[in-house]
């Protein structure tokens, strides 16, 4: 007998409607999803379907037109920007197509960023970015600045800079896009050991089937509407 | 604290453009505690005029003479407690540049009516009983390297001696120091009797005189006395608080604090540019970062910090150096090698050059950081 999972992430008949002057972009209509606890969710779909703009309001980047996003119980589009920025920083880990790494900062301080959020010591941040670098094999990376780090390396530091907090919710967008085979099979290596050894939840934006088969379950977005099936 | 270094990194990131927003700032800051010593020099007799004191000077201008007579008429009006005569002596010192003021005086009066001016008591006596006897002030002692008991040669400008000669040549008796920092240290002063007597002309007649009241309240019911005593006589008076006069002696060469702030306004109005310029494109090339940080859960009033916060780390650095450096330029003596009255950077004017780092920080970073706190995440992760 299995054990149910609880759902994580519950996504309600949303809108998200673009202004571009007078013309409105209905990206997504009466869109409704559920991810339960501990998933790893592959969002596939052709550019422009809304793939990544649903990631956004998954994460509280962005805010809904119409419709409800609870994510552990909590209803983001509710939030304030101030409390939505705070909860942002607790339950969501980002992982971006290239990286977006500071690129004054070494490794370690690149991952200590989101922990400068909290009330930790500057010891206590050193040890935990240490910890996160070490899970993502690049303890002996510590001091490098991006530009001498790989395309691997850069995401790899980019994923440590997403669990470093601990968070309940991985979010990915493209995270093998910029990167060649080998570096991209890595990178997905880790992100099935996070959910399978450490039960975070992710959601992967990709245009890859190939990286979409790690996933435990693949969805297709078109037209503002999410299937199980890719369109024909 | 714990935001500093993730600043400071940011300044790093183009070196080129943060050292020379750097070096203008400080140059800026340099400029304005130079010039703001150079003005205190200029108007520092304002700054420590009695406000118990008039001087009384001929209607038409400062040049023209006055009877030495006025003193004792002066005297008998009611409020005024005391009237010294001066006059302007005009000499030079070995070569034209070293030109410095030069009055004859009476030593104990004078001494009396400026007690701001201090010698002690044996070059007091010194001077009350050597007819030739001068004292100077201690900046201009120091310029030259005078020693009591040296003998002074003036070369006169206006005041032939008896006989055709324009040489004087007075004793050293003392050298007198400044009750207070703006206290006027530059003047050399020497006895009106042996002057009086040995000129070619104008015997009897004086410069000016200061006139001590009893109540500064009434300061312009006095002068207005004073001058209705000599109305319609050949040598009409004007009477006035020392500090205006100070001020309109120091208006002769114009108006050098407005022509110092002007400078000062011009430069700073051209380094705000510099810096906002900085800011706004520090702001534009790393709107992504930005927003990865807001995306990472840096609230906008944090990101605003930031922004804002290396604007002051780099004003407050290079102002602060700036300020530094003026300071330790001042402290090095001023750039006429003793002829301006007091040469400091007054500590008003050190406050007011933190207050105008902190502005020109807030002006250069608001706009930059207004629009880093404004950034909607997903729109600028697109860019």
């Amino acid at each position: 007998m299995t054990e149910e999972k609880k759902t994580l992430v519950k996504v309600n008949d949303v809108d998200k409607v673009f202004k571009r002057g007078s013309e409105e972009i209905h990206v997504l209509g009466g869109l409704d999803l559920q991810i339960p606890e501990g998933e790893f969710l592959a969002l596939m779909g052709p550019s422009g379907s809304g793939k990544s703009t649903l990631l956004n309001l998954i994460g509280g980047l962005d805010r809904p037109s119409q419709g409800s996003i609870e994510i552990g119980g909590e209803r983001i589009e509710k939030l304030s920007s101030r409390r939505l920025a705070s909860w942002r920083a607790r339950h969501v880990g980002l992982v971006f197509q290239f990286y977006n790494l500071m690129p004054v900062l070494t490794a370690q301080k690149n991952v200590e960023l989101p922990l400068l959020l909290t009330s930790m010591s500057r010891a206590e941040r050193r040890k935990r970015a240490g910890i996160a670098l070490e899970i993502v094999g690049l303890s002996h990376r510590t001091g490098h600045y991006p530009r001498t780090l790989s395309g691997g390396e850069q995401q790899r530091v980019g994923i440590a800079r997403a669990i470093v907090t601990d968070p309940t919710l991985l979010l990915c967008d493209e995270p093998t896009g910029d990167l060649d085979r080998k570096s991209g099979d890595e990178i997905l290596d880790l992100l099935q050991a996070l959910n399978a050894e450490q039960g975070k939840t992710i959601v992967m934006v990709t245009h890859d089937i190939h990286a979409a088969a790690r996933a435990s379950r693949t969805l297709y977005l078109n037209k503002g509407q999410l299937s199980t099936e890719p369109e024909e | 604290m714990k935001y500093l270094y993730l600043i400071w990194s940011n300044l790093k990131r183009k070196k080129m453009r943060t050292i020379l927003t750097f070096l203008s700032i400080t140059v800026a800051f340099l400029l304005f505690g130079y010039l703001a010593a150079i003005k205190q020099g200029f108007s520092q007799g304002i700054d420590v005029a009695g406000a118990d004191r008039l001087v009384v000077r001929h209607k038409i201008s400062i040049i023209q003479f006055l009877p030495q007579s006025y003193e004792s008429r002066i005297e008998q009006i009611e409020g005024v407690e005391d009237a010294v005569h001066q006059t302007w002596f005009g000499g030079v010192y070995q070569k034209p540049s070293n030109f410095f003021a030069q009055l004859p005086v009476e030593p104990e009066e004078y001494l009396e009516m400026f007690p701001e001016f201090i010698l002690s008591e044996d070059e007091k006596q010194a001077w009350f009983k050597t007819r030739t006897g001068a004292i100077a002030g201690r900046r201009i002692a120091d310029r030259f390297g005078w020693k009591v008991g040296d003998r002074i040669p003036i070369e006169a400008t206006i005041w032939r001696r008896k006989g055709g000669s324009l040489s004087w040549e007075f004793d050293l008796v003392g050298i007198y120091d400044g009750a207070e920092k703006g206290t006027d240290t530059t003047q050399f002063l020497f006895r009106h009797d042996y002057f009086d007597e040995a000129r070619a002309f104008g015997e009897g007649q004086v410069g000016w005189f200061t006139v001590r009241i009893s109540d500064p309240d009434n300061a312009a019911e006095i002068a207005a006395a004073i001058d209705a005593e000599f109305a319609n006589s050949p040598y009409e008076t004007k009477a006035e608080p020392e500090g205006a006069f100070v001020q309109g002696f120091a208006n002769q060469i114009g108006d050098i604090g407005f022509i110092m702030m002007s400078i000062v306004a011009a430069v700073f109005f051209t380094i705000l540019l510099v810096a906002g310029n900085t800011m706004a494109y520090a702001v534009r090339e790393r709107t992504n970062e930005l927003a990865v940080l807001k995306a990472i859960g840096f609230t906008d009033r944090a990101v605003l910090g930031l922004v804002l916060g290396e604007s002051f780390l780099l004003t407050c650095l290079g102002g602060g150096l700036g300020l530094v450096l003026a300071w330790l330029l001042v402290s090095m003596g001023d750039p006429t090698n003793g002829s301006i009255p007091a040469f400091f950077l007054p500590t008003k004017d050190l406050l007011l050059g933190v207050a105008l780092i902190g502005l020109m920080a807030l002006v250069a970073g608001i706009l930059p950081a207004l629009q880093a706190g404004r950034l909607h995440i997903a729109d600028a992760l697109r860019r």
